[in-house]
């Protein structure tokens, strides 16, 4: 038999209360529904905008929140953990890497200690051991070896994200969700982040759900693409498929809305602006 | 006579570490009707340069100029007194956090009818009526209620079309928008924008943009300025711009945007010589 997916969720719901006590009390389905499978050593990417319900299942799928409905599968293994809790095997099998760098790692850790206590918890590998592979993973990342006894705040951003991505690898992890991992990031860090993300992939076979936003970083990093809005999955096909026709009306819209750099419309944008002025005159 | 004009202009801070240039010779004119796209990554001094325009920078902070005119008027022969007085009513800016840019205890009608308040002899009435005036132009719906709104009780677009609703409540003929669409998701970044772009050919504005984003560049802008550690590294017009880039360092950021990528791997702007963009 083939090997089953690194990921699946089937009808995955989520509802959030509030109110209740005086208030009336509310129910926000923030998921209604999301089905989806990722292969291993792929990538999906799920795009939306602010409250579509991303991070949400980002949420679920690491398994900190329990869903309120439908099942999650790791590795074909079902998940449930409001009834059976989650074993340190499946914890230490899906890792995740959020937007913030600032705020992702503890200031008063040592970057050797922020990299080897995931070990420390998950293994049983002697201190020296977990030294290491800390200093392995710090190089592999692209840091150096005299970054090892350093605090966060003495590294810029893109480091910093080099790190939480080092820490999220350093137990192996078969799937990785990545929560905006580039959008806090400049243009000429987030290409060299998009690029480590690309080499630990490909020497891990590592399976990504990428959470983003942004059309061109999705372009560039997925195979499949996941719309969502108002917490449906409005479209979810392949990358090539996706943009070269959107089909879903939403999809539509967002893709019009992202701007793009293209001569072509820079060159007709610019003359009708010059035709304008004359006119005016 | 162009209507903002800046030569030679540097920013310092007094650090431990010794003096550190924010801004280091920047040269840059922005006319009437014109849109001028500053570009840069963070660092690079360009919100700090367009703070220094407006006067908004700390004390600690020193400017100096070979120039500095607005409308051939010398900004830095001015007094802190002329200097307020011009600014939200003559220039205006708005920034990247529309929530955290209004005052959170006051509704925003209050808001916008301060600056009327303050640059203008209207009356109280006449006053509001500018404010329901202003709220409808930048696409609030029900204007007359939403006065007496709250920033906490609007979403980050609506603040943002709060923002510039004050912003341009005096008609100022140069607007100076800093990252304004970069908290904000696509979909309203584009109704934004559009705004932006129509008020600025209403009353032939001159628009200055500070983004990151190149793509919003490439959207909206007439001419563009690339900045890098505080210097100026491109000053063209904007098809130039991404048609022959010039400057070393200008085509290695083009080249690290994704939709460039050629196969599997981005450029990175430390492929480039990094000697040529200093």
């Amino acid at each position: 038999m083939s090997e089953p997916p690194v990921l699946e969720t089937r009808g995955i719901v989520r509802d959030y209360v509030s109110g209740g006590g005086f208030g009336a009390r509310r129910v926000v389905r923030a998921l209604k529904g999301i089905d989806l499978k990722v292969e291993r050593g792929k990538t999906l990417a799920v795009v939306g905008e602010s409250g579509c319900g991303k991070s949400t299942l980002a949420r679920i799928i690491t398994m900190i929140d329990p869903p309120t409905g439908g099942t999650l599968l790791i590795e074909g293994r079902e998940v449930d953990i409001a009834r059976h809790g989650v074993s340190r095997e499946m914890r230490r099998k899906v890792q995740i890497v959020f937007q913030n760098p600032y705020g992702s790692l503890n200031p008063r850790q040592k970057i050797g200690d922020v990299l080897s206590e995931p070990l420390k918890l998950n293994t049983d590998f002697s201190a020296g051991d977990r030294r290491d592979r800390a200093m392995a993973m710090l190089l592999k990342v692209g840091l150096r070896p005299e970054h090892f006894n350093r605090y966060p705040h003495m590294f810029s951003g893109g480091q910093r994200q080099r790190i939480a991505i080092a820490r999220a690898v350093m137990v192996h992890p078969v799937l990785l969700v990545l929560d905006e991992p580039v959008s806090a990031l400049d243009l000429s860090v987030q290409a060299q982040i998009l690029n480590l993300l690309q080499d630990l992939q490909d020497e891990f076979s590592l399976t990504y759900v990428f959470i983003s936003h942004d059309l061109s970083v999705v372009r560039h990093v997925a195979d499949d693409v996941m719309v969502m809005n108002k917490g449906e999955a409005v479209e979810y096909r392949s990358r090539d498929d996706i943009f070269a026709a959107p089909e879903h009306p939403y999809t539509r819209t967002l893709f019009a809305a992202t701007p793009i750099i293209d001569p072509a419309r820079i060159r007709a944008r610019v003359e009708a602006k010059a035709t304008r002025a004359v006119a005016g005159q | 006579m162009a209507l903002l004009e800046v030569r030679n202009l540097s920013v310092s801070f007094e650090t431990a570490a010794g003096r550190f240039f924010a801004v280091q010779g920047i040269d840059l004119s922005v006319d009437r009707g014109e849109v001028l796209a500053i570009v840069g990554e963070s660092g690079s001094g360009k919100s700090v340069a367009m703070l220094a325009v407006m006067g908004l920078l700390p004390p600690t902070a020193t400017v100096t100029a070979d120039a500095l005119r607005f409308e051939g008027r010398d900004l830095l022969a001015m007094s802190a007194r002329e200097r307020r007085g011009m600014s939200g009513s003559e220039m205006a800016m708005i920034f990247q956090e529309p929530v955290a840019s209004l005052n959170p205890c006051f509704t925003v009608g209050f808001q916008i009818e301060e600056t009327l308040e303050r640059h203008t002899d209207l009356d109280r009435a006449a006053r509001r009526a500018r404010a329901v005036e202003l709220l409808a132009a930048v696409g609030i719906p029900e204007p007359e209620e939403r006065l007496r709104s709250f920033p906490h009780q609007m979403s980050g677009g609506q603040c943002q079309r709060v923002m510039i609703a004050i912003a341009t409540a005096c008609n100022p003929k140069l607007l100076i928008a800093d990252e304004p669409t970069t908290a904000l998701d696509v979909t309203i970044q584009k109704q934004i924008l559009d705004l932006l772009l129509r008020l600025q050919a209403e009353h032939g504005m001159g628009l200055v943009l500070i983004t990151h984003d190149m793509g919003v560049v490439a959207e909206t802008a007439d001419r563009v300025i690339v900045q890098y550690n505080g210097r100026k590294m491109e000053d063209t017009d904007v098809l130039s711009l991404f048609e022959r880039p010039q400057n070393p360092y200008t085509r290695a950021l083009l080249s690290a945007l994704p939709e460039n990528a050629r196969g599997g791997r981005l450029p990175t702007v430390s492929d480039f010589a990094p000697g040529g963009a200093a």
